[in-house]
C-alpha cells in the first residue's frame, strides 16, 4: 500500500500507542518512544515492521510512542494508520486478509 | 560473592565486616554494640528553645560540610521540610558534602536532585526514592551508591551505628517552646510520629520544626523536649492535602474484589486465623480491599481481630471502632480518618519504626504477626519481590516495612495483578531483590493463585479447604504468553544503590542502567 497522506491511529493512554504515519522516500524509517523500552523495544519494532511488511507499506515515515500496550494493540494501531494514510478506513478493509 | 538469593554482590562493599544475605533469621542471637550520641548539656534552665530561622537552629548546632542529616517521612509527599532545611544548609550556609539519611523521599524532594548534581549532597540513606532524585541517583551522579534499606533496618543500623546523624531535623504538626512535639492538633497533622523517634534518641542535635507553636506541655510526646536542641517555627511545614488523603476508600475494581476475596479465603484456610490473630495490610487496592472479605469471615465464625499494625488508615480504624479489632499500634498514618482517631480512639497507640520492625532489638511487633497482605511491582519463581526498581532499572520505589512484615509474619500474602499493561509482574527474575523468597508464602493474582513450595504447611491449607492453587512458574509463563518474553536489561558496571536486607547484610545491588540502543 501506499502512503498517500499524513495519518494517525491510537491514543497516549496506559496500554494504548500512538501511531503517526507520513509518506516515505523509499523506505521505512521509524521512530519508537515506548515506556517498556529496556524490555520490549526490540520487539515492538519487530511487530511494527511486520505489520508494515504484511500490508505491503514500503516507504513510510513512522513515529509511535508506545505506553505498554500488547502486540495485538501495536498492530491494530498500525494498520488503522496505514488504512486512515490511503482513506482506505472506510469500506473494504481486507478482514481476514491482509488484516488479520 | 554470590549471596542467598543468588545476587552477585561485588568484593568492594564486603568491608568492615559487612556480609550478604544468607537467608531468614541469620543475625539471630548474635549482639549488636549499640552506638551513643554525644549530646549537649542544658543544665542551666532554660524558658525556651525557640530560634528565628533554620540557618539559626544550624547554626547553634554546629552544622558543618560533610555532616548527616536526618528526617521522617510522615508527612509525605507533602513535606517541605527537607528542602527547606537543605536550602538554609547548602544556599545560607554554603554547606558542602552533605548526606541525608531519611526514613523515605519521595517527589516531593525533587529540588535535591539539583544538589545531587551540584555535589552539595553526596549520600543518600532511605527507604523510598523517587521522581528526579531517583533519576539522578540512577544515573550515577551520587559519588557513593545510595543505601536503601527497610523501615526496621533503618533503626537497627542508626542504633548500630552504622549511620550517624549529626543533626536531626523533625517536622512536627505541633511543638511547644522547648521541643515536646505531636503529630496531631496543627494545621498540617500526621498522626503518628513513629520514624521519628530512634533519630530524636540516637542523633547528636535535634531540631524540630513546626508550623503550630503549642503551650508548654504538649503532652503526651512522640518526640521529648529531653533530645531536643532547638525548635524553629516555619510558615508551614507541608501541603495538608498532600500528607493525608481525605480517605482511603476501598477499590470498586472487580479485578481488585476478586483478589481481595482470595486473599480473605487463603487466611481462613488457615489455622493461625482464629480468635485473636493479628494483621496488617498495605493501603494499595486489592490489599485494602481484603479487609472487606476478611471482615465477613470473622464474622461468620464469630471470631475477632486481636491486634494490627503498620501504616494504618480509615478502614482500620472503622473496624476498631466497631470492636472488631483489639488494638492498633500505629507508625504512620495514610489518610484523615486515621489521624484524627490516633491517640484519641481508645486502643489506637503510636508506637516507633524500632518496635514496629527492627530485627535487632528484643522483639518487634512484625515478630507477633500472624497475616500481612503486601502489593508487589515483581515477583519471581524464586518468590523473590522487588518494589524498588521499575521495568527501565530505575529507582522508583520503597521497600517500606514489606521485608520485615514478610520476615515476621507467619504468612505473607503478596497480593498483585499477574500482568500491568505490558509488565509481567510474575517473572523470571525481578531486577531488584528487596524482599528475599524465603520470607514469601503465597501469591495471589487475578490468574490464580501459587504457594511457596517452602510452606508445604500452607499447601495443605489450600488443598483442605478446596481454594486451586498452581505452581508459581505456571503464573510466570501466563504472563510471558500475554505479553512476550522480556528482553534482559542491560547494565553497566557501576552500583549506584545498595540493597541491604533488614538484617545489614546486603541482599541486591542496583547497578546504573546502560543507554538503551534499539540496533544495540
Amino acid at each position: 500500500m501506499e502512503i498517500k497522506k499524513p495519518a494517525a491511529a491510537g491514543t497516549l493512554e496506559s496500554s494504548d500507542a500512538q501511531v503517526m504515519i507520513e509518506p516515505g522516500d523509499g523506505k521505512i524509517e521509524l521512530s519508537l518512544q515506548s515506556s517498556v523500552m529496556n524490555q520490549y523495544g526490540r520487539q515492538i519494532r519487530a511487530t511494527i515492521l511486520e505489520t508494515l511488511e504484511r500490508l505491503d507499506v514500503t516507504s513510510a515515515k513512522l513515529t509511535v510512542v508506545d505506553k505498554g500496550a500488547l502486540d495485538c494493540t501495536l498492530k491494530a494501531r498500525v494498520e488503522c494508520a496505514v488504512f486512515r494514510s490511503c482513506d482506505a478506513s472506510e469500506a473494504n478493509i481486507p478482514w481476514g486478509g491482509a488484516v488479520r | 560473592m554470590k549471596n542467598a538469593v543468588g545476587r552477585e554482590i561485588p568484593d568492594f562493599l564486603l568491608t568492615n565486616g559487612k556480609e550478604v544475605y544468607q537467608g531468614k533469621n541469620y543475625m539471630d542471637g548474635k549482639y549488636i554494640q549499640k552506638a551513643s550520641p554525644r549530646t549537649r548539656r542544658y543544665e542551666k534552665p532554660q524558658e525556651s528553645k525557640l530560634v528565628e530561622t533554620l540557618a539559626d537552629a544550624l547554626r547553634a548546632c554546629g552544622a558543618k560540610s560533610g555532616m548527616t542529616f536526618s528526617f521522617h517521612h510522615h508527612l509525605r509527599d507533602g513535606d517541605f521540610v527537607v528542602n527547606m532545611v537543605m536550602k538554609a544548609a547548602i544556599e545560607e550556609l554554603g554547606l558542602d558534602n552533605l548526606t541525608i539519611a531519611a526514613s523515605s523521599l519521595g517527589s516531593a524532594h525533587d529540588p535535591i536532585a539539583d544538589y545531587i548534581e551540584q555535589g552539595k549532597v553526596v549520600g543518600i540513606q532511605t527507604s523510598g526514592i523517587r521522581g528526579r532524585m531517583g533519576e539522578v541517583v540512577s544515573a550515577g551522579k551520587l559519588p557513593t551508591p545510595a543505601i536503601i534499606r527497610s523501615h526496621g533496618g533503618r533503626p537497627r543500623a542508626i542504633e548500630g551505628g552504622e549511620v550517624h546523624i549529626d543533626i536531626a531535623f523533625i517536622a512536627a504538626p505541633t511543638s511547644d517552646c522547648v521541643g515536646n512535639c505531636r503529630g496531631i492538633g496543627g494545621k498540617s497533622d500526621c498522626g503518628s510520629m513513629g520514624y521519628a523517634m530512634t533519630d530524636a534518641e540516637y542523633a547528636d542535635h535535634v531540631v524540630i520544626v513546626t508550623d503550630c507553636l503549642v503551650d508548654f506541655p504538649n503532652m503526651p510526646a512522640s518526640v521529648e523536649a529531653i533530645n531536643v536542641d532547638a525548635v524553629v517555627v516555619v510558615d508551614s511545614i507541608g501541603n495538608p492535602k498532600k500528607i493525608a488523603s481525605a480517605a482511603a476508600r476501598i477499590s470498586q475494581n472487580p479485578r481488585d474484589l476478586m483478589m481481595a476475596e482470595n486473599v480473605a479465603k487463603v487466611i481462613a484456610s488457615t489455622p493461625y486465623f482464629k480468635d485473636g490473630f493479628s494483621f496488617q495490610t498495605g493501603v494499595g487496592g486489592p490489599s485494602l480491599a481484603a479487609n472487606l472479605f476478611l471482615e465477613q469471615y470473622m464474622d461468620e465464625r464469630n471470631i475477632k481481630m486481636g491486634w494490627a499494625i503498620g501504616g494504618i488508615c480509615g478502614p482500620m480504624v472503622e473496624l476498631l471502632k466497631k470492636g472488631k479489632v483489639g488494638k492498633v499500634i500505629d507508625v504512620q498514618d495514610f489518610d484523615l480518618d486515621a489521624v484524627r482517631s490516633i491517640n484519641q480512639t481508645p486502643n489506637h497507640f503510636e508506637m516507633s519504626a524500632s518496635q514496629y520492625a527492627n530485627p535487632a532489638n528484643k522483639g518487634a511487633f512484625v515478630n507477633k504477626l500472624d497475616f500481612v497482605v503486601l502489593a508487589a511491582l515483581e515477583i519471581d519463581t524464586g518468590f523473590n519481590v522487588n518494589v524498588l526498581t521499575g521495568s527501565d532499572g530505575v529507582l522508583r520505589g520503597a521497600p517500606g516495612g514489606h521485608p520485615d512484615t514478610a520476615a515476621g509474619s507467619k504468612v505473607c500474602i503478596i497480593v498483585t495483578p499477574l500482568v500491568r499493561g505490558r509488565m509481567a509482574t510474575v517473572c523470571e527474575h525481578v531486577v531488584t531483590v528487596t524482599t528475599p523468597g524465603d520470607c514469601v508464602d503465597v501469591l495471589v493474582t487475578d490468574y490464580g493463585i501459587a504457594v511457596n513450595p517452602l510452606r508445604p504447611d500452607l499447601v495443605e491449607c489450600l488443598d483442605n479447604a478446596g481454594i486451586p492453587h498452581v505452581s508459581i512458574e505456571e503464573l510466570k509463563e501466563k504472563a510471558y504468553s500475554i505479553v512476550g518474553r522480556p528482553d534482559d536489561l542491560q547494565w553497566e558496571d557501576k552500583v549506584i544503590a545498595v540493597l541491604e536486607a533488614r538484617d545489614g547484610t546486603i541482599l541486591d545491588v542496583v547497578r546504573k542502567i546502560r543507554p538503551y540502543q534499539l540496533d544495540g
